[in-house]
């Protein structure tokens, strides 16, 4: 199982540690820090690192590395799949995941990561559980803590850790009960020069936010469930009475929660909001080439399309751009990758957004080989561009009647265009 | 979740109280200030000062020191502070041994603790601490918690166990703890059966025959059970034990399956795949015309789908396993190509792995699309992934037939780009299109011509020079631009060299007239300058051959070359197998067995799929179930990639297809025994000829000696016949027994108490071909024996003496004679138990006497047993699986080339070898003298002694013989 964890920090800094079998020296980490080496972006450190005596598995997240280190066969899917709850968890107690945050809450992480795995096994992954057990920080509780010294550690054992809802305590009360749900989807998608669409598949998640008293019993049902084509539920979800009835049928954690994810692939279902025509040429010779980029709505279904940006990857022995947009703003950045990123904003389907410019080479860099590929990012709100609807939700259980609501969200995930 | 981040944020970015206070300055000082505070009469200030000290220890500062001022804080009420002292205790115990002792009571009292929670925190805490002399007293507390009321208690404990037979193994067993924690797999509570689970699988990879999880239909359906109920993690153990079992029919197979598919819908993306594993293994039992079958297909390919939107280290893990899977069972991603389309931002080792998933599954109805892609990945910016996709177009033009000439000209078109490594890349796959496909798209040679000057790497340019050499009559100026490498001939890589060689050795052979000079130059370069043996052979032979028979010379190095295989780099059927079996884990990762990498796993069981086994009630025809159980034989033909034999290695001996690894094996193709020395099994005549032929001179000394004279005639009679040397090396490799088959030590079959003072001991060789039975016969009475005779009983293999038992001389008292009888294969046949039992009747002057003894089979093993490649293909795909007997041979310890050369000496040939992640498969086949094949696959582990070996033979019965002779000839 799990033996150790590190974290290190994108300059190859180990700032945390901790064992959870025999102490594995810091040393091992080596091995990883030479692939990190290797690597041109800390992105493409490979996941999985053999050293003589251990296994390294990692994960790059919010610009850290999660580093776990092992000695006997474990999936690794597992040990990512606890990586990544680490992650969460440092998100979810402190409102972020950075370096700073964590060496400003060592003990409590430290504590945290103790609760979270014995052994190597994982033992409480469960936000709620977690809180239960040592209470996230607030002013408040600092305050009355430092005045009455309790402590963040909770000292009974908890109902929820042995129930077969493991996801819920027992005895939750709120004065106003509401239930929130957020259809997020995400088009993922490969379109052509041409701006045919080569792939594109639709990655929705139905995130939660329930806050009701007691244990009340949900059922969830959409317009049109067949739709999907894989689902994953959140352990809560009764997956027989979806397989029978397509009904999401659960009884919810506290708070915040993802209840399902699901997956929309059938390729002509997909409706890709916008379009882009772009050109990007060099001249043969003499070091220059122009661009010329505009965007503009295509299925959109009526709505606006908000939040646009338009990332250029453009060819390493790019020196210099000068460019004009006719809306937004666009800045530069001739790090790693050389890009440009175009921040334009709500799409306005009268005057469409256009930026152009000349580019200018590296004097006697050859016409570069590869073509350069943009990276769109847009939001439309009150949409989700699959089609899925939620058509009710009902609660069992309890009595009082409950605040509901959803909301629509479709959102740019992978979406590239290649030139 | 918008609203509710905010409010998160604006609740927690007030505080200010954050751990960094305990970061103070590292001052000299600093440790004695702990002190003090540790030793505070203060509740909240003691509390502090362990938070520091904790603080410092987080990050790698020795705090050590404090050790015994930190265990006095353990006696506590306050929860908090207890654990924030076990904390520091589980880190710094095992340095301070003696001081953790201390600690030891509150641990046994808190154990007694009426809140579970602290109980639970007690054991849990004292597992973690390992210190011998603490683990005593950790017995009995543990033994309490195990049967604990309170689950959360027991599940702890169950954790505990394997902590502690971490620590002592030995104890652990000896308190009995492993019977409690299997009695625990029926706990009422899922989570307590799930951590049993997890503590059990660990304890067992350390025990790997142990019978740990002795897993039966009754504790299968209890892990069912808690399987619903127990938490992600727990599903993930209950799921990877559930793999491990074998159902009994296709009824329970598929009642299993049906219970474990919804977990392909579970969030966390471990669970998926460990579902899958199970899904996959048990798929095997089930009949193929089931409905329940293909519906199972279906569900499958969903979850692997989603598994590629997750981050890209689960993708990257899922796509090794994808791999796996596609090669078992194509159909179920089929329809999926494009979800493995390459996306700008995934991280290199995504693109890789997609990239390789993409061509196997290339088939003709999605090759346009992806080869579309494929053209647009070569002008991508990183160099590795570009290389990659070029050679990809080369694999599908292979592949896909009615594709190739649309790749042909996508590679011409890459080539046009100019760009240095595409053009590389794009010659060397030419190259093999060009040997799938012969006499097809030689119009695109000018275009490569073009390019020659641009080539930098060796296999490029070895590349390149194959393609003149082979297509010299269509190129006007062949010669010239073979000339123009030879200049640096000596600069060039070995690969090059021996090309280069070939290359010019064929255009003489096509042109012979104007290029005399030319191949004259490149042999002497070959045979006289170089210092590599493998050059400096195969200059000989060149040289040797079209000196003595130019038109065999043409026959030999123009022959038509086998195809090469479609697929060159699939998994072997039988390591694929058993990585199915370990999908999800780091087997999986690597492509490799466990016991070839994970460390510690003291002799990893080998899983395979389980055979298919209908339940009583169902009828099915027998050739479902052989279709559906013999995977190996179904994927047989890509065992063997088809290429390197003789010919083969003449004239493509650095040209084999890209991926195959290990040096091609010798075959049959030809009568002439020496063709071992080209196809790499050189030790076999090393170790026995250089006798014959007198010395051992550098790399080569069959070649070195028999060609002793020979350089300085040569190149001025080039055409005049030269004698000897070459034909003797030939004929000497047919010889029969070069390395001396095995004879197993003389023994005494027939002591003389039994046979009124005649004793008779002997063995059996197989010499030259002739069957002999090597009698010594002692005379241990006082009387003069003569009339010596000899009869054989009828037995499994007709053997029968060839000739009279020649004992010429009468044997006087005491005298001892050796005789040798040579047998013949031709007399009368009867079954005999053991299957090598002979009964034997040796009369002389005194009376008859009778013995039985048993001869090694490998006796009847005969010279020309040597298979086809084709035909072994064919044959071991013939025969049916349940003819199929697995064996190990223990503590051998040869390496594959050793050990095929010591088996060939037995006449156990060796028709192809290969190497996959560091194990080496060789197969082998066997003829008996009446005509029996034995077909044998051995896998060698190297840092292995143990072997373990197959047959296939059309009659079962004689593999455990068999069997015996491998054991015997290996291990002597």
């Amino acid at each position: 199982m799990i033996n150790s964890l590190f974290l290190i920090n994108p300059s190859g800094e180990i700032f945390l540690e901790k064992h959870w079998k025999s102490v594995v020296s810091r040393s091992v980490c080596d091995y990883f820090l030479e692939a990190k080496e290797k690597a041109l972006e800390p992105e493409d450190v490979p996941p999985v690192i053999h050293t003589p005596h251990h296994y390294l598995i990692s994960i790059y997240r919010d610009k850290l590395f999660f580093l776990s280190v092992i000695q006997t066969e474990v999936p690794p899917l597992f040990v990512i799949e606890f990586l990544h709850r680490v992650a969460e968890m440092i998100q979810d107690y402190f409102g972020e995941c950075s370096e700073t945050v964590v060496k400003d809450h060592m003990v409590m992480v430290y504590e945290l990561l103790e609760e979270m795995l014995d052994n190597g096994f994982p033992l409480a992954t469960e936000s709620n559980v977690l809180k239960e057990m040592i209470r996230p920080p607030t002013i408040l509780r600092s305050v009355v803590n430092t005045l009455t010294g309790t402590s963040n550690v909770g000292d009974t054992l908890l109902t929820g850790q042995l129930s077969t809802i493991p996801w819920r305590r027992a005895g939750v009360r709120y004065t106003n009960n509401e239930a929130y749900f957020d259809v997020v989807e995400e088009i993922d998608a490969i379109l052509d020069q041409s701006g045919t669409t080569v792939f594109a598949e639709i990655q929705g998640v139905v995130e939660a936010c329930v806050k009701l008293s007691g244990m009340p019993d949900l059922t969830l049902s959409f317009m049109n469930p067949r739709l999907l084509d894989d689902v994953s539920f959140h352990p809560c979800v009764r997956y027989k009475l979806w397989e029978s009835e397509r009904v999401l049928s659960f009884i919810p954690p506290d708070g915040n929660f993802t209840l399902m994810t699901y997956h929309v692939n059938a390729q002509n279902l997909v409706a890709i909001p916008v379009y882009v025509k772009q050109s990007i040429s060099f001249f043969e010779c003499g070091s220059d080439g122009r661009l010329d980029v505009t965007v503009g709505p295509k299925q959109t279904m009526g709505k606006t399309v908000e939040g646009v940006m338009v990332t250029v990857h453009l060819p390493k022995t790019i020196l210099s751009i000068n460019l004009t947009a006719t809306q937004g703003s666009y800045t530069y950045d001739n790090g790693t990758k050389v890009t440009t990123l175009w921040d334009i904003g709500k799409l306005n389907p009268q005057k469409l957004p256009n930026l152009r410019g000349s580019l200018s080479l590296q004097a006697g860099a050859p016409k570069p080989e590869e073509n350069p590929s943009l990276n769109i990012d847009l939001k439309i709100q009150q949409l989700a561009i699959s089609g899925l609807k939620v058509n009710r939700l009902d609660m069992f259980g309890e009595k009082y009647k409950p605040f509901k609501g959803v909301k629509y969200i479709t959102k740019a995930g992978k979406f590239q265009v290649r030139t | 979740m918008e609203w509710a981040n905010q409010l998160c944020e604006n609740r927690q970015f007030g505080s200010k109280m954050t751990d960094s206070k305990y970061f103070t300055t590292t001052k000299k000082g600093e440790i004695f200030e702990l002190k003090a505070e540790l030793n505070s009469d203060k509740k909240e200030k003691k509390k502090e000062a362990v938070k520091k000290v904790i603080a410092s220890m987080t990050v790698g500062k020795d705090v050590s020191a404090l050790f015994p001022d930190v265990v006095n804080c353990m006696q506590t009420d306050n929860l908090e502070l207890k654990k924030l002292v076990y904390l520091y205790l589980m880190n710094y115990a095992k340095s301070q041994p003696d001081m953790a002792i201390m600690a030891v009571n509150t641990f046994v009292k808190d154990c007694e603790d009426a809140n579970p929670l602290i109980r639970a925190l007690a054991v849990r805490t004292m597992g973690c601490i390992r210190v011998d002399k603490i683990t005593e007293y950790l017995c009995e507390p543990l033994r309490k918690c195990l049967k604990d009321e309170d689950p959360y208690v027991r599940k702890t404990a169950a954790v505990c166990v394997a902590k502690l037979h971490d620590i002592n193994a030995q104890l652990v067993e000896d308190q009995g703890f492993l019977d409690t924690l299997k009695d625990l797999i029926s706990d009422s509570n899922p989570m307590v059966v799930a951590n049993a689970v997890a503590a059990l699988s660990e304890i067992a990879e350390s025990h790997p025959n142990s019978n740990l999880l002795d897993l039966n239909p009754q504790s299968i359906n209890k892990l069912l059970t808690a399987l619903n109920e127990c938490t992600e993690w727990g599903q993930i153990f209950i799921l990877d034990c559930l793999a491990n079992y074998t159902p009994r029919d296709d009824r329970e197979s598929q009642s299993i399956c049906e219970r474990v598919t919804p977990r392909l819908s579970h969030a966390n993306s471990a669970v998926v795949l460990s579902a899958v594993k199970v899904l996959m293994k048990f798929m095997e039992m089930l009949p193929k015309d089931l409905d329940y079958y293909s519906t199972l297909l279906k569900k499958l390919a969903p979850p692997l789908v989603t598994l590629l939107s997750a981050e890209p280290e689960l993708q990257y893990v899922a796509l090794r396993n994808i791999n796996l899977i596609v090669q078992k069972r194509p159909e179920i991603l089929k329809h999926e190509m494009k979800v493995f389309f390459v996306k700008y931002n995934d991280p290199i080792y995504v693109k890789l792995e997609k990239l390789d998933i993409m061509i196997r599954l290339a088939s003709q109805a999605n090759i346009a699309q992806v080869l579309a892609e494929l053209k647009e990945y070569a002008t991508e910016v990183d160099v590795d992934f570009v290389r990659k996709a070029v050679r990809a177009i080369g694999r599908c033009a292979i592949k896909v037939e009615q594709s190739a000439e649309r790749c042909v000209s996508t590679l011409l078109d890459l080539i046009q780009t100019k760009v240095n490594y595409v053009v590389q890349e794009a010659i060397v796959v030419i190259k093999d299109i060009f040997r799938k496909y012969p006499n097809k798209y030689e119009s695109v040679i000018a275009t490569l011509c073009e390019n020659l000057d641009s080539l930098d790497e060796p296999e490029a340019r070895a590349a390149m020079i194959w393609i003149v050499g082979e297509y010299a009559e269509r190129i006007d100026n062949a010669d010239e631009l073979l000339e123009s490498f030879l200049e640096g001939f000596h600069d060039e890589s070995t690969q090059v060299q021996l090309q280069l060689l070939t290359a010019i050795v064929k255009l003489f052979l096509k042109k012979p007239t104007e290029t005399q000079e030319l191949v004259q130059q490149v042999l002497s370069l070959a045979t006289q300058d170089s210092d590599n043996p493998d050059l400096r052979d195969r200059g000989y032979i060149y040289w040797r051959l079209l000196s003595t028979d130019p038109v065999a010379a043409k026959e030999v190095v123009l022959a038509e070359k086998p195809l090469i295989s479609e697929e060159t780099d699939l998994i072997e059927p039988t390591l694929l197998e058993e990585l199915i079996c370990h999908i999800g884990t780091l087997a999986s990762v690597y492509h490799k067995p466990p016991s070839a990498f994970v460390e510690g796993s003291r002799g990893v069981m080998h899983k395979r799929l389980p055979a298919r086994t209908g339940s009583g009630e169902s009828t099915e025809s027998p050739d479902v179930g052989t279709a559906a159980g013999g995977s190996a034989p179904e994927a047989a033909p890509s065992i063997i990639p088809s290429q390197g034999d003789l010919l083969g290695d003449l004239l493509n001996l650095d040209m084999a297809p890209p991926t195959t690894s290990g040096p091609p094996p010798p075959t049959t193709g030809m009568q002439m025994g020496g063709m071992d020395l080209l196809g790499g099994g050189l030790d076999s005549l090393m170790g026995d000829e250089s006798e014959p032929l007198g010395g051992d001179i550098g790399g080569s000394p069959a070649m070195g000696a028999g060609f002793g004279a020979a350089p300085a005639v040569m190149p001025a009679s080039l055409n005049a016949p030269v004698g000897g040397g070459l034909g003797d090396l030939f004929d000497l490799g047919g010889v029969g027994m070069p390395m001396g088959a095995y004879i197993p030590p003389k023994i005494v079959w027939l002591p003389a108490m039994k046979a009124k003072g005649l004793e008779i001991s002997g063995t059996f060789a197989r010499r030259a071909g002739v069957i002999q039975m090597e009698l010594i016969l002692t005379n241990k009475a006082m009387s003069v024996m003569t009339d010596f005779a000899i009869q054989f009983n009828r037995n499994s293999f007709g053997l029968a003496p060839a000739g009279p038992l020649q004992v010429l001389t009468p044997l006087g008292p005491n005298q001892t004679i050796e005789v040798s009888l040579p047998l013949s294969t031709v007399g009368p046949v009867m079954k005999m138990d053991p299957l090598n039992n002979l009964q034997v009747a040796v009369k002389n002057n005194i009376d008859v006497f009778y013995f039985s003894c048993q001869y090694p089979i490998s006796m009847l093993f005969v010279e020309d047993g040597k298979m086809e490649r084709q035909v072994f293909l064919a044959t071991w795909k013939d025969i049916p699986n349940d003819n199929e007997s697995q064996f190990q041979i223990k503590d051998c310890h040869l390496n594959s080339d050793a050990a095929s050369s010591k088996l060939q000496g037995s006449n156990i040939f060796t028709i192809a070898k290969r190497t996959v992640e560091g194990q080496d498969m060789l197969y082998m086949s066997i003829k008996l003298s009446n005509g029996i094949w034995v077909l044998a696959e051995l896998r060698v582990q190297a840092g292995n002694s143990n072997y373990t070996i197959s047959l296939k033979c059309r009659a079962p019965e004689v593999s455990q013989c068999v069997f015996q002779c491998y054991e015997a000839v290996l291990k002597n």
